[in-house]
């Protein structure tokens, strides 16, 4: 019980720390792909510029606008916080770093991080805006159209080999990563894709589209809540980059560093990637990433897996 | 082409149209404002694009000028009508020129020149409630310290 | 804000009418990061597409029109700055024009030049702007934009050492220019131009081709070229639309005449069009600006200026090429030292009227973008 505390502690923890890390990070890259230098006042480099505006938000008036569905608008950010939280549960960050190592992990990660549309669309409903409610809809139809694709990738690796623990498919990676395989290679980028669209990212932004919605969903929440919103994103950005770490990229395994340190070298380095894409690249319009789901990235991901399984029997 | 061609055209083929003389602008009648702009719409003139419409108060009368460019000709004209003070409306171009609905709305807005059978005649800069007519020479700047009433914004009181 | 009047209790799924299918009408600005300014329009929507769009404008109107009836005519500079506050040297350019014109005045060949040069460096920043705030309204999260701010800021250093002021500068004079241009100009904007040519190569590979902004520009917002006339569009939006026609080449003021440079034109009269005409023209500037440059003669361009000016009786309809579309001035003179009236015919005005007949049936993220690359101010469309 004791054990299952403190590691409940060290999730709550690294979440919030990593969410901070990566607001913080975000923009530092932001900055240098624009020409700028970012946060520089708060802390070296600007690295305490979260926390101070963490402090900010905690302490800003909550304001309820008047006309929204009081319960479904104060349930919206705590349904798109806890699902990535809970996924944290079965990631292997280590070789022994993982809290419950569960014989579904991959389906269970997958599920937890569909939840958030949950979230998402109750925010966009409960807030009685129009651009929210706009926003609501887009995530609702993006997620879920994106959830295809993405389980579709990651069923070639259980396929590979045999098993749906986290634990397990890494350490079936010992001797090379998926990544090498010419078939996962394929399902690494589908995932990538996929998992930029699922977690609302450029060039996939479009529940949020700042530039058409205002805001998008979360237009009309304010201090702590706006800022759970913001946790939530970025904590569910870490879960997709460190699921792609551990189906594709070998998860923590590496030499001579400890096995930790790979694995979030490895994550942050495709949150890197994403990074980068987002402050690069236009945004797509809605029916034509929609389209682009069904009618590209699905299938795709179809004929991979069937030519994936061929492989495999063949081989 | 010049002016004095043009208004020679428009002499033949409206006779009796022409207002008064005028050194920089064809000055026409009110009544016959469509069936010169049909024309001077049509090929051998081909006035296609209604440039600018805007108004002038001359205090006993207004004054309406249209400027019409020509790129077959490359000659920008000036047409003008002027319209009694008790007298402001007159038809619309904006089935001939579509450019023609937002800058006859803005003259409506800003000089109270109506514009009978437009399709959108309402006020374009100032607000809806507002009054007075800003650029008429007789305008009366708002009190604007006080504060507007209730009922809508009350002009020139 | 209640949505729509439709409660899940009142409803009786045995009876079909009871789902009521309303549209949306979104109010989309006066504040909306995408409206450029103080626009509001308002949208009726079917799910995401609109129905029809209904602009409102006037939020920002300051009635320059009679303020200039209350200002001798060298005071009514400054207030041109703010119409088109993107291009302010070109407003005063054109206002000082047709002053000039209506006062009959001689304008010595080295101011002429200087203005040429000013006027297409201005051009330049603000097509560079109108790239940039496309970009942003297409999502591209504000790397396009401080790109083109960041080389806009060169044009406006420049101008701040011309003229003391970064965005309303109030530099033409009726009759010649404030300041003669500074010792180093020459070079600094000689180096400018070969920076810039290297950065526009750069926004080629960046937005230009870029797969994403190709599907979201291309075939959206179609401005058809008799629609484009009709509507006295103007300026680069015509010109995309098909329409050869620049001022600048067809009734050439100033010196344009001696300077080579082509009008690019666009084919389809899509938003990309529009995007690229404003690029091409940024290179035809660049050309325009090296010629001038080479060809500048000495002399004092800078004039004592007359408190007050005396034009006879009369009136002048002078139009110039703005970055936005063509600037039109009409000054009706009473032969006093004030302009009986002055009407500003600002481009952006006529070009925004079209608004609604290119958004009809597109989807909400392309009314974004159609407006967009119109490229409007507000400053000028409200005056």
């Amino acid at each position: 019980m004791k054990t299952l505390i403190l590691q409940g502690l060290a999730v709550l923890g690294f979440v919030f720390f990593s969410a901070m890390f990566l607001v913080w990070w975000e923009r530092k890259v932001s900055a240098l792909i624009q020409n700028r230098v970012g946060p520089m006042v708060v802390g070296w480099h600007g690295t305490l510029q979260t926390v101070a505006d963490s402090v900010k938000l905690l302490l800003k008036e909550n304001i309820v606008p008047s006309g929204v569905d009081k319960l479904i608008w104060w349930l919206a950010p705590f349904f798109v916080v806890v699902p990535p939280v809970m996924a944290f549960v079965t990631l292997p960050f280590g070789k022994s770093m993982i809290v419950r190592d569960l014989n579904v992990g991959v389906l269970y990660v997958a599920s937890m991080t569909a939840i958030c549309v949950l979230g998402i669309f109750m925010a966009g409903w409960g807030s009685s805006n129009k651009y929210s409610l706009l926003g609501g809809m887009r995530a609702a139809a993006q997620i879920i159209s994106y959830e295809i694709p993405l389980l579709l990738s990651s069923v070639l690796v259980v396929m590979e080999t045999g098993t749906l623990s986290l634990q397990g498919i890494v350490e079936a990676q010992a001797h090379g990563w998926f990544i090498l395989k010419p078939h996962l290679a394929i399902a690494f980028l589908i995932y990538l894709i996929a998992a930029t669209a699922e977690v609302n990212r450029c060039p996939f932004d479009i529940p949020e589209a700042e530039s058409e919605l205002g805001a998008g969903y979360h237009t009309e929440y304010t201090g702590m809540k706006f800022a759970m919103f913001f946790v939530g994103e970025y904590t569910s950005f870490f879960i997709v980059a460190a699921m792609a770490t551990t189906l594709f990229l070998g998860g923590w395994q590496g030499p001579f560093l400890p096995s930790f340190v790979w694995f979030l070298i490895k994550t942050y380095g495709i949150i890197f990637v994403l990074m980068w894409v987002r402050w690069t690249l236009p945004r797509v319009r809605m029916d034509q990433m929609m389209s682009f789901a069904w009618k590209v990235l699905t299938p795709i991901s179809l004929a991979n897996l069937l030519i994936g399984g061929w492989f495999m029997v063949n081989a | 082409m010049d002016l004095q061609e043009l208004t020679k055209i428009l002499n033949e083929r409206f006779p009796g149209v022409l207002g008064e003389e005028n050194k920089t602008a064809v000055v026409i009648k009110k009544e016959s404002l469509l069936e010169v702009a049909r024309f001077l719409r049509e090929d051998d003139c081909a006035f296609e694009n209604l440039h600018c419409v805007t108004a002038v108060d001359r205090r006993d009368k207004m004054e309406l000028v249209y400027h019409l460019y020509s790129f077959k000709l490359k000659f920008m004209l000036t047409l003008k009508i002027y319209l009694a003070s008790d007298d402001l409306a007159v038809e619309t171009l904006s089935g001939i020129w579509k450019s023609a609905n937002w800058l006859e709305r803005e003259v409506y807005d800003l000089f109270g020149i109506k514009f009978l059978n437009h399709p959108d005649m309402r006020r374009i800069l100032n607000p809806e409630e507002w009054t007075d007519y800003p650029l008429r020479k007789d305008f009366d700047r708002p009190d604007f310290i006080r504060l507007p009433q209730t009922e809508g914004l009350k002009a020139g009181g | 804000m209640p949505m729509t009047n439709f409660d899940i209790k009142n409803i009786d799924p045995e009876k079909e009418d009871n789902l009521s299918f309303e549209e949306l009408i979104v109010n989309m600005g006066p504040q909306h990061p995408s409206t450029h300014g103080v626009l509001y329009l308002e949208l009726t929507l079917d799910g995401e597409v609109v129905l029809d769009c209904r602009p409102h404008i006037g939020y920002l109107h300051r009635s320059c029109e009679k303020i200039a009836e209350n200002r001798t005519y060298v005071q009514f500079i400054p207030f041109t700055d703010r119409l088109d506050y993107l291009a302010s040297m070109n407003n005063n350019l054109g206002y000082v024009l047709t002053v000039e014109k209506l006062l009959n005045l001689q304008v010595n060949e080295r101011a002429q030049y200087i203005r040429v040069i000013i006027a297409e460096l201005n051009r330049v920043a603000s097509h560079l702007i109108s790239a940039g705030t496309l970009a942003q309204d297409l999502g591209a999260y504000a790397t396009p934009l401080f790109y083109c701010f960041r080389d806009r800021e060169k044009i406006v250093e420049l101008f701040d050492t011309l003229c003391g002021s970064r965005l309303t500068y109030n530099y033409m004079r009726i009759g010649g220019v404030k300041n003669d241009l500074p010792p180093g100009a020459d070079t600094s904007i000689k180096s400018f131009i070969k920076y810039e040519r290297e950065k526009l190569k750069e926004y080629d590979d960046l937005l230009t081709y870029n797969a994403i902004f190709l599907s979201r520009t291309k075939k959206v917002g179609i401005l058809k070229k008799e629609v484009a006339i009709n509507y006295s569009i103007t300026g680069p939006n015509l010109r995309a639309s098909g329409v050869p026609w620049d001022l600048r080449k067809e009734e050439p003021y100033l010196v344009y005449d001696r300077f080579n440079f082509d009008v690019p034109v666009g084919e389809a009269g899509d938003a990309w069009d529009r995007f690229k005409v404003r690029l091409e023209e940024i290179e035809q500037s660049f050309r325009i600006i090296e010629q001038a440059l080479g060809g500048i003669p000495e002399g004092n361009p800078t004039v004592k200026i007359n408190k007050v000016y005396k034009p006879a009786a009369g009136e002048v309809y002078l139009r110039t090429e703005n970055p936005k579309g063509e600037l039109g001035f009409y000054i009706v003179s009473d032969g006093t030292t004030k302009p009986y009236r002055n009407k500003i015919r600002s481009p952006s005005f006529s070009n925004l009227a079209v608004l609604p007949e290119l958004v009809r049936g597109v989807n909400i993220s392309d009314a974004v973008c159609v407006l967009g690359s119109l490229d409007i101010v507000m400053g000028e469309i409200d005056r």
